[in-house]
């Protein structure tokens, strides 16, 4: 039998098609498993009653021969300990609140301050300016640990230590909100400015008026990408905070013991609802400010 | 016109400079100080903190991991990053997709922490599967290690920040593709340049700045992990994951402020070398 060269040609091709398709599914299945995995987890076990969920994970403690069990499905589904937490916790509320009251304080200073800044280094180009502005970015990609004790001796200064305000000054003299705005507000024509002012437009007013709306992806994307920041924020209250009651919630959940992990489900779930809130909100936000957070100065 | 200029720019940008100054600047002068001088009396001392860093164990081995670290992820994820942006280049609808990628930025660590301790405690979800593995296979018998007690810890930190992430790096990397003009692709591919050889000498060529990019960002993300480690290990984790960010913990919470000090110049003056320098070779790539 002949063998039709250009056939088999064809057919190989063909396989390979569909190969290059079934890895390109099964690159894509993985990612997405492991994403959803843990949502469900902690979803399923924030569905359990203390017994069920005692039953699975009972094993950390007996240090035995047993493995973990788990079941997306509970057998008994209950809402027992949402009500504990939500209604029968004051303490948890606090936290809740103190967590939300940290990270709309920062945002809110942050409007107030990075954006007009990052105006000004877009549209009033002086001498020195570019100078300054690489030392904001040199600022904005220094990690935490490298500030920790100058901001600490300040904090001290003003005798801030302890209180909430320790957290939001700091941060909302970041620089990191700067560089996004500065990204959305220098796509800005400038012959545009320039027409609002032949106009007789004023300095402010230009601001206000032209700035904000046209470069409004930068300062959104500074605020998904600040609000997912500072609701997960770990580091400045760890240090600044001694006292409990002032905590954030993503510092007192990882306190909740293995003996009541019903509890640290539905934390962990309540946690997460407002920071899914926004992500699914502001996706296109934060895709643009990963973007401008790329770009270069 | 200049002078009009220069008094708006001082208007918008003031404010926020001066908070700069007395938050950040003027206090890092005080540490800088204090780096030369002895903790209790402030008296001048010359070098004596920073040779006293430098020959503190715990300061060597954090230093030593967090270089370690930062070695072994940054090119971990900016390849995963890049074949993911790639394999995403060509598809229509890549919303979706994307989001999944994205997700795990937006979920809190204390979140995930109980996820963690759950798959890789000493019989957690990842020995289970791993010991049906080797019974179905029959090649080895039950597992029980504990990940987050041992160096495996180490690799357990590489493997969530590279799950938290990815989608970051994708869309940065998804932003330089975008960007590369299609008339050039387009054109050699007329000229008979295959996949590989676009890839090759159009695409990598045209993603240098991205490059630049993606490593700072990472860079800077990579400092971040500590709350995963902090929270799945505590401040005194396995010695493979004792990070500087664990020492300037562990030191402020002992005041050793005077070490904390040295530290801190020499971290910054490190951090500040490396990203001019990768500027700098970005900078010549461009010309």
């Amino acid at each position: 039998m002949r063998v039709d060269g250009k056939k088999v040609k064809e057919i190989l091709q063909l396989i390979g098609k569909k190969f290059q398709k079934g890895v390109t599914v099964f690159s894509l299945f993985l990612p997405a498993l492991l994403v959803m995995g843990p949502v469900l987890l902690l979803v399923s076990g924030s569905l359990m009653d203390q017994w069920e969920i005692g039953k699975y994970i009972g094993t950390v403690f007996t240090e035995g021969s047993e493995f973990i069990r788990w079941k997306l499905m509970p057998d008994y589904p209950s809402l027992a300990n949402y009500k504990k937490l939500l209604f029968e916790s004051p303490q948890f509320f606090i936290l809740f609140w103190n967590s939300m009251k940290l990270a709309a304080c920062i945002l809110l200073g942050q409007l107030l301050v990075a954006v007009p800044s990052a105006w000004g280094f877009a549209v009033y180009p002086v001498k020195g300016s570019s100078l300054l502005f690489a030392l904001y970015v040199i600022l904005m990609l220094l990690p935490f640990q490298v500030t920790m004790l100058s901001s600490y001796l300040v904090l001290n200064q003003l005798s801030l230590l302890n209180t909430h305000q320790a957290i939001i000054l700091p941060a909302v003299f970041s620089t990191f909100p700067v560089f996004l705005s500065y990204g959305g507000f220098r796509g800005i024509p400038h012959q545009m400015l320039e027409a609002a002012r032949m106009d007789g437009a004023g300095e402010l007013i230009i601001f206000v008026r032209l700035g904000i709306p046209l470069g409004k992806s930068g300062l959104l994307s500074a605020m998904v990408l600040g609000f997912l920041e500072y609701w997960n924020m770990m580091e400045q209250p760890m240090a600044f905070l001694t006292e409990k009651s002032l905590w954030p919630l993503s510092l007192y959940l990882p306190e909740i013991t293995w003996g009541s992990a019903g509890y640290a489900f539905c934390a962990s779930v309540i946690t997460l609802i407002p920071a899914v809130f926004v992500f699914v909100l502001g996706q296109d936000y934060l895709e643009q400010g990963i973007i401008y957070s790329g770009l270069k100065a | 016109m200049v002078k009009k200029k220069k008094r708006f720019f001082c208007l918008f940008v003031f404010p926020g400079f001066i908070g700069i100054m007395i938050f950040v600047l003027v206090p890092f002068g005080d540490v800088v100080r204090r780096s030369f001088a002895t903790a209790v009396t402030g008296q001048w001392n010359g070098f004596k903190n920073y040779l006293t860093i430098f020959q503190n164990q715990a300061f060597i081995l954090a230093v030593k991991n967090t270089l370690r670290f930062t070695l072994v992820c940054i090119p971990l994820l900016v390849l995963t990053g890049f074949m993911t942006a790639l394999l995403l280049n060509g598809m229509k609808s890549k919303k979706w997709i994307k989001s999944i990628f994205l997700f795990p930025l937006a979920m809190p660590t204390a979140t995930i922490v109980l996820v963690w301790k759950m798959v890789f405690y000493r019989q957690g979800f990842l020995n289970l599967f791993l010991t049906r593995l080797g019974e179905l296979s029959g090649l080895w018998g039950v597992i029980y290690k504990d990940y987050l007690d041992s160096q495996a810890a180490f690799w357990v930190l590489v493997g969530s920040y590279i799950w938290k992430n990815t989608g970051y790096t994708v869309i940065l990397w998804l932003a330089g593709l975008g960007g590369i003009p299609s008339e050039l692709l387009e054109a050699a591919r007329v000229d008979g340049a295959g996949k590989w050889q676009r890839l090759w000498y159009i695409v990598l060529p045209n993603l240098k700045g991205s490059l630049y990019t993606i490593v700072v960002l990472s860079f800077l993300n990579s400092f971040k992990i500590y709350r995963e480690a902090y929270l799945t290990a505590g401040a005194y984790p396995d010695k493979s994951i004792y990070l500087l960010q664990h020492l300037f913990n562990n030191w402020f919470v002992n005041l050793e402020l005077d070490k904390m000090a040295a530290a801190a110049v020499c971290t910054g003056g490190v951090l500040m070398i490396v990203i001019l320098l990768l500027q700098k070779l970005w900078d010549k790539q461009e010309v």
